[in-house]
């Protein structure tokens, strides 16, 4: 980020580039590749022009999937009819308004005419748009400019957008978790450059990698992963520079009674770790498909078909090839992952770590009880849940406990508001929920006395709150 | 101690939060020799304090207890001496994000108020960003200025004592982020794009009012900046409580008392009061803020 400021290089689209597609509030993650077809909003094309073209800059889509950076200023050219009417007792639904029939509008599609100029010719074909008030033409105009248009911006991805284009996309990928949430975990767990940081999610990556751009590529994050191995498709999609793989790592989360009991054996490589480990890999082979389904399903077909060709003569020779190859690469593959897993065991076994994160499909308090252990004492910690009632019983669970403090259990409430001339209100739809949190703040553990006479020495008037009961 | 790096042990100079119970928290500046009072006791500094590990726990005079808590943004907040009305961790959660900040940022802000939002700022933008920050009111910059120094977060931050709508905020083409919470935010906005890069970048104003928020969202249109966006976020909390329901008695049951073994285990009815079911669950308080202000995001595109 030391730039002076100038220097335009890091602002434009490379070729391999991880960018953001945008059109209204949609939004599509994507790798810029060469001559890869895309289709974002029933429409393909495909990518290269864009290269050497500046984020953020708004392209046309022209015929052949071509795309062309759009003339500043062309699209504001309103309409010049300034003719309105006051209101609408004369305008009567005859469904005969609009002359254009839909076959006359797909030809005008065909014929390759830019979404301005079809709107033009709609307005000019609907006998009632002059007799519309002024903002009801507004509105007409934005509802079909919406429809009609063919244009997309490639914007660098960030969290906001990522966190956006998750929850209007793929909600159930990320356990419904809505952006503003996930700004209120970023904050709550004090994320910064320079800590060591738990994650654990099953929300494709996001999560993670929302939490590695607030780190900056200092500091250190361990991913805890269930099953076979990390999902991370959301974190590619950040196109993070390399050095920030550095900070990440990794850590399977069946291994952490071994870890808490001192029986993890990260040197040797005993056979039964062994075999443990290469069932991993074949779950890590099988989890691939699914890791990159989250990029998007069209990438995947994609792929499928490009495979697909090949000499049927050769292809027995060079699957037996192949397959000695893979098996070489295989053993790399298993001493990578024993050397990965050590590393991370060896920044867990500290137990100092600086903050925790965990957003999970799982039941949140086993998941909460059993990694707040690797926390140093006054450390935030905060749980996503999308049901609140896992995290009432992270709560009553922690206060039988002891070793946290501050303890909220929230929820946030966001409501979009349209700002217009004379017609500013709130958006008629509203997310109807963005699930809940539960924050704390770890402390160090009583240990000379057990948890219940612990419990007895809590300050009165909390107690009391705790246990009023109402009715 | 920092604002924006952990450490284990409190040391003299610090700033720790104690933390004395449910919502009932205090800043301490750690000085060898001080004291501290709180409702249970007596803090001593140089034995109770220094040397210590954050986190631990406490006893004071009066034999009660506290813990010791490492200074947060978000701790700083529900404890700082209030020179203005602040922002809330809620607000400043989204304005983070929204305002896509991260390390190596740069980011412009007015007013400095209390400082609540600028130490998570800092916290966000830290080692290699920098905030600057103008408040026209002298004894607030001042202090503001000193408290950054005290929190070992100066060196990422510039504090301007001048008007931001007259004189805007004393830089040129460098910010990556402009944050606005003063009364006529729309006054500003030239101000704002003036401070942005020429690449482009993003914008917030914080206004309680609607009224605020139409002029300032003209004014950005005006400026050319692009996806202009008004949002609020309010925060519920959940008191988590178990509560006992009665269970109504509905008088003795014929069809039970057919059976002579059943009708001698059914409990007396004299003792309606006794049956109860107990669930954990969770109140609203009884009163939550309503409203803080509206947020309204733009982007400014590249010139």
């Amino acid at each position: 980020m030391a730039d002076n400021g100038d220097d335009d290089s890091q602002y434009r689209i490379k070729e391999c580039d991880y960018v953001v597609l945008k059109r209204g509030d949609i939004f599509k993650a994507v790798q810029i590749q060469p001559k890869k077809k895309v289709i974002f909003e029933k429409q393909w094309f495909f990518l290269d022009n864009a290269v050497g073209h500046l984020y953020s800059t708004t392209f046309e889509i022209v015929s052949g999937g071509i795309l062309q950076p759009r003339k500043l200023k062309e699209a504001e050219s309103s309409t010049d009819a300034k003719e309105a009417g006051t209101d609408n007792r004369n305008i009567v639904d005859d469904g005969k308004s609009q002359k254009l029939t839909r076959d006359d509008i797909e030809t005008l599609k065909e014929q390759g005419l830019k979404g301005q100029e079809i709107i033009q010719q709609l307005i000019e074909n609907s006998s009632t748009f002059r007799d519309k008030t002024e903002y009801a033409q507004d509105k007409y105009i934005k509802k079909k400019k919406k429809k009609y248009e063919n244009t997309v911006t490639i914007l660098k991805p960030s969290c906001r957008i990522l966190a956006m284009m998750y929850h209007g996309r793929e909600p159930g990928k990320i356990c419904h978790l809505r952006y503003d949430t996930l700004a209120q975990m970023l904050t709550l767990a004090n994320i910064h450059a320079g800590s060591k940081v738990l994650v654990f999610e099953t929300c494709a990556g996001l999560v993670l990698g929302s939490v590695m751009e607030r780190m900056g590529g200092y500091g250190s994050v361990i991913q805890m992963y269930p099953g076979g191995g990390p999902v991370r498709a959301g974190v590619e999609s950040f196109g993070f520079p390399t050095h920030f793989h550095d900070m990440l790592h990794e850590f399977p989360i069946c291994h952490v009674n071994a870890l808490l009991a001192g029986t993890l054996d990260t040197t040797a490589k005993d056979p039964s770790a062994d075999s443990k480990q290469s069932n991993l890999a074949a779950e890590d082979d099988q989890n691939q498909p699914e890791a990159e389904q989250q990029g998007g399903p069209e990438e995947q077909s994609m792929e499928t078909s490009s495979g697909a060709d090949g000499g049927h003569d050769q292809e027995k020779e060079e699957k037996e090839k192949r397959k000695e190859a893979k098996a070489q690469g295989k053993k790399v593959k298993l001493e990578e992952k024993r050397k990965k897993l050590a590393a991370a065991a060896a920044l867990l076994e500290g137990r100092n770590a600086d903050g925790l994160v965990i957003a999970s499909r799982f039941h949140s308090c086993p998941v909460l009880m059993g990694l707040l252990k690797f926390l140093s004492p006054s450390r935030p910690f905060v749980v996503y849940s999308q049901y609140k009632e896992t995290l009432i019983e992270c709560y009553t669970k922690l206060k039988e406990h002891g070793g946290t403090v501050d303890l909220r259990l929230t929820d946030t409430w966001l409501r979009h508001y349209q700002v217009l001339p004379n017609r500013t209100h709130p958006l008629l739809l509203m997310s109807g929920g963005g699930g809940y949190l539960l924050s704390g703040t770890t402390v160090a553990m009583d240990r000379s006395k057990p948890a219940g006479a612990q419990r007895a020495e809590e300050p009165a008037p909390k107690r009391l709150k705790l246990t009023d009961t109402e009715g | 101690m920092s604002f924006v790096e952990y450490s284990d042990f409190i040391q003299d100079g610090d700033v720790a939060i104690v933390y004395l119970g449910h919502e009932s928290m205090m800043p301490v500046k750690v000085q060898q020799g001080a004291q501290t009072q709180t409702r249970y006791g007596v803090i001593r500094h140089s034995t109770d304090l220094i040397g210590q590990r954050y986190g631990s726990k406490v006893t004071c005079s009066k034999g009660g207890w506290v813990h010791v808590l490492h200074p947060t943004p978000e701790l700083w907040t529900v404890t700082l001496p209030h020179r203005t009305q602040i922002l809330y961790t809620t607000d400043i959660a989204t304005i983070t994000m929204m305002l896509e900040l991260k390390p190596g940022s740069i980011v412009c802000e007015s007013g400095t108020g209390s400082g609540s939002l600028s130490h998570a700022i800092l916290r966000t933008i830290a080692p290699t960003g920098h905030l600057h920050t103008v408040e026209f009111h002298q004894q607030r910059a001042e202090k503001a200025a000193e408290e950054f120094k005290e929190h070992r977060v100066g060196h990422l931050v510039t504090v301007r004592n001048q008007d931001v709508c007259k004189d805007g905020f004393g830089v040129t083409g460098v910010a990556d982020a402009v944050f606005l919470d003063i009364p006529s935010p729309w006054e500003a906005v030239r101000h704002a794009k003036t401070a942005m890069k020429k690449q482009g970048g993003r914008v917030c104003s914080f206004s309680p009012c609607i009224e605020q928020v139409q002029r300032t969202c003209e004014a950005l249109a005006d400026q050319g900046f692009e996806e202009i966006s008004t949002v609020e976020v309010l925060l519920r909390v959940h008191d988590v409580r178990t509560v006992s329901l009665p269970l109504p008695d509905f008088g003795p049951d014929p069809s039970a008392l057919t059976q002579p073994d059943a009708a001698e285990k059914t409990p007396p009815t004299s003792a309606p009061n006794q049956a109860c079911i107990a669930m954990k669950t969770t109140t609203p308080p009884r009163e939550i803020p309503g409203h803080t202000g509206y947020l309204t995001f733009a982007t400014k595109p590249r010139t």
